[in-house]
């Protein structure tokens, strides 16, 4: 825990020397030592406190993230070494204003893309009216066509979303991708609430944090909302690939939150389309699945593949409308890199509204011209295969080979329809405290939102960093790291 | 419960018992050794070894092996280090029924006890591994009954660890009355001690070291945690707990087994059991294989078409 204290020059300003700001847009300085105002109480203890007092909180930090069991196993290794989610010790600040319209503009977003996928697996008027095509719409490759005129509870297709924003270098957030199918690390943003709490209980006051600690109610009463009708006490479940699933620590702690059975697939059994689960009482009804696995391996007579992850039947009890499943099956063709080019005409075409958070940038590779353009400047553009997340498929152009460029060049041609191209962005940068000294990274932001009833997004979310210095890639998989996020009240 | 988790509580808390059982053998005897008696070292060891792991110690324990065998034998599924991995990685799959203290209790100790890889000489690394599962066992027992509801998890948890409690003093008194020289006084410390029973005998027995009357205390009495008789009436209630939960599944012939075992230790008297002992300890252990059995296909592993006749 640290304790402020009054005493000033104390190895001043000792671990900020050598903090430098490039072109990007820094989340704690306006310009050199001006730091902004909702990150003055941390800039101030920061130059307070010696380099000793930072390295025993981030080491009491790591203790508790350990001692919790908040790890990742490292394949590869038969012993299971197991490591702890790389994290920042110093929290990324979001003033009120700031968040108010990143909810405003994440509502707009997911209301309309709700309204898409209701649309593409119906009537298809929005590709009748020549907004999106049709030939990128049933050419994704999670567009599922067994999900053709089911009928899904309240409509809603995306349960949980985990949209990633970016802010640019003007200062704007904008959206780099849109998470719909199983988004993962709201547990990290929760458990990291909880150890940061215990790091700066003084500073916690004195900015004046909104709480988060409400999202595994708010995801509760979401998932009940759900039910089939008649089930007035439904039985909620989360479903989960197992324990060597690399985010199980994250079923397990929200199961736990929420007081609900975490099931396995060979847990369920379906019996005349109604889902069971195994219980020493014996069967038990399954009314709601806020299920963690992919589309592909829910029900293997239906998806194929032969997977043992799910159920035998759980697709028709889900299409007889006698279960709900937490995201709806086939949420990924609006999360597709292509589709995502589309949002914003999305958005103007089922409200009548302009976006109020922008995309970047999208050129589609499967337009020759874009295609040429971008192929000749490679080194200028981030390339992403569409299909793909985790940070996987991923050209970074200026920090690309020639080698890796031809080879992707290839691919491109290949192809086409698999590939999408935006500008490299430089993403703000925050302070992190690394190796002994506080340096910028850079960062995006994940806020979680749950539509039930409504939509609620709780004012917080999961801040990932690049934890290598310069780079631009943030995903855990490809070392990145974790932040606490704090919205501030006013 | 689901039916898996419940196995999973079953065995992370056998498996927690089996390491704990281990570490207070390991530590009697390891005191034992030092002092000169009318058995060599390689007997006491070789007492130690078949106390722990039926069929697994042939008449030439090497003592230098021996305890590395017990603590860390990476191949050894009764090693210390091995039980608290497989009660760790039980208690991993069912983290959300278990509360979280006992989580990072059990994590840490899993950590504290494979952090650094054993060599077989190292006694005193052994040893060390010994006093953390030692102390790590009633930490982790007084956490369990503190922090969790004691509900069905619970009662898997109590179940599990009473039968396997059973069944390890059953072979431990057989390992020690089985030997044909007359073991010595402080054998029996040992064998007291391995059932942390040393000071509790004392009080109720005085410290007049019978065989009879120990057999009578770790067999049959019904105060003392580490008895046989206390820990299948913990097996009893346990069982009682979780079908008076589950109103509507067919309990009969895991009520049966659990009566016959019962009526074994309740009414038995010292004088009809000691004579035949053996054949007695043999009976006891079958008798909990049978209700272990039972219990898995009532709860854990029944027929879909049993479940939908209900």
């Amino acid at each position: 825990m640290i304790i402020e204290t009054d005493r000033s020059d104390r190895g001043g300003a000792e671990a900020l020397h050598r903090y430098e700001l490039d072109g990007a847009y820094d989340e704690m300085f306006s310009a050199v030592d001006h730091p902004r105002k909702q990150y003055r109480p941390l800039h101030n203890l920061l130059l307070h406190l010696g380099r000793d007092e930072l390295e025993r909180s981030k080491h009491e930090a790591d203790q508790s993230f350990f001692n919790q069991g908040i790890t990742f196993t490292v394949y590869g290794n038969d012993k299971g070494t197991e490591r702890i989610f790389p994290h920042d010790l110093l929290p990324r600040i979001i003033t009120a204003a700031e968040w108010e319209k990143i909810e405003r503009g994440l509502t707009q977003r997911i209301t309309a893309l709700n309204l898409f996928l209701k649309d593409v697996y119906n009537e298809g008027k929005i590709i009748e009216d020549g907004v999106v095509p049709g030939s990128i719409v049933y050419t994704c490759k999670h567009y599922r066509r067994e999900m053709r005129n089911v009928k899904v509870p309240r409509d809603v297709y995306t349960t949980v979303v985990g949209t990633d924003l970016i802010r640019n270098p003007q200062g704007n957030f904008v959206v780099l991708e849109d998470n719909l199918r199983v988004p993962s690390g709201v547990s990290y943003m929760l458990t990291s609430r909880r150890v940061m709490k215990q790091i700066f209980p003084g500073l916690f006051q004195k900015c004046g944090v909104r709480p988060i600690e409400q999202y595994s109610q708010v995801l509760l009463s979401t998932l009940r909302s759900f039910a089939p009708e008649g089930r007035s006490e439904p039985t909620v479940v989360l479903l989960t690939p197992g324990s060597y699933n690399s985010a199980y620590f994250e079923h397990t702690y929200l199961a736990r939150q929420m007081g609900i059975e975490l099931v396995e697939g060979r847990d369920l059994v379906v019996h005349d389309n109604i889902v069971y689960m195994r219980t020493t009482f014996g069967l038990q009804r399954v009314d709601v699945i806020y299920r963690r696995i992919d589309d592909d391996y829910l029900d293997p007579l239906v998806f194929g593949n032969g997977s043992s992850l799910g159920a035998v039947g759980l697709f028709n009890a889900y299409r007889a409308g006698n279960v709900a499943f937490a995201n709806a099956v086939g949420t990924g063709v609006a999360d597709d890199k292509a589709i995502y080019a589309f949002v914003p005409q999305i958005i103007r075409y089922y409200l009548d509204q302009d976006p109020i958070l922008e995309n970047v940038e999208t050129l589609l590779m499967s337009d020759r011209g874009q295609r040429d353009h971008v192929c000749q400047n490679l080194e200028e553009y981030v390339v992403k295969a569409v299909g793909e997340s985790g940070g996987y498929g991923m050209l970074i152009g200026p920090h690309s080979t020639e080698q890796q460029r031809s080879e992707f060049r290839q691919k491109i041609y290949a192809e086409p329809r698999n590939y999408i191209a935006q500008p490299t962005i430089n993403l703000s940068t925050a302070p992190c405290f690394v190796d002994g000294i506080i340096e910028p990274r850079h960062v995006d932001l994940r806020p979680y939102v749950l539509y039930g009833e409504k939509i609620t997004i709780v004012p917080g979310g999961l801040t990932r960093v690049a934890l290598r210095k310069g780079s631009l890639v943030v995903n855990s998989s490809q070392g990145g790291g974790s932040k606490d996020t704090w919205v501030l009240q006013n | 419960m689901l039916s898996r988790v419940a196995d999973s509580l079953y065995w992370m808390s056998r498996y927690f018992e089996r390491a704990d059982n281990a570490s207070r053998v390991l530590k009697a005897t390891y005191g034992l050794i030092l002092n000169p008696a009318k058995f060599s070292t390689e007997e006491r060891w070789f007492h130690a070894v078949s106390s722990l792991a039926p069929g697994g110690a042939s008449n030439k324990v090497d003592p230098q092996h021996a305890l590395f065998l017990l603590v860390a034998d990476p191949e050894g599924s009764f090693s210390i280090v091995n039980c608290i991995k497989g009660a760790r990685e039980n208690a991993r799959q069912v983290r959300e029924e278990i509360s979280s203290e006992m989580w990072e209790h059990l994590n840490r100790l899993f950590h504290d006890v494979t952090g650094s890889e054993l060599q077989p000489e190292d006694d005193a690394g052994a040893m060390r591994v010994v006093s953390l599962v030692r102390e790590g066992s009633y930490r982790f027992n007084g956490i369990t009954a503190a922090t969790m509801n004691h509900d069905e998890a619970w009662h898997f948890i109590q179940l599990g660890k009473y039968i396997e409690r059973a069944c390890n003093i059953c072979v431990m008194l057989d390992a020690y009355f089985d030997i044909g020289k007359h073991p010595d006084d402080l054998d029996w410390v040992g064998l007291l001690s391995s059932c942390a029973a040393f000071e509790a005998y004392c009080k109720a027995c005085t410290a007049e070291l019978r065989p009879e009357r120990i057999a009578n205390f770790l067999l049959l009495k019904a105060e003392f945690p580490y008895s046989v008789r206390y820990s299948v009436d913990r097996m009893h209630e346990a069982l009682t707990g979780i079908s008076d939960l589950s109103l509507s599944r067919r309990t009969e012939n895991v009520e049966r087994l659990m009566g016959r075992l019962r009526s074994k230790v309740t009414y038995a008297q010292i004088d009809e059991i000691i004579g035949g002992l053996h054949q007695y300890l043999a009976a006891i252990i079958e008798q909990c294989r049978e209700l272990h059995a039972a219990v898995h296909e009532l709860y854990i592993e029944y027929p879909i078409e049993v479940a939908f006749q209900n």
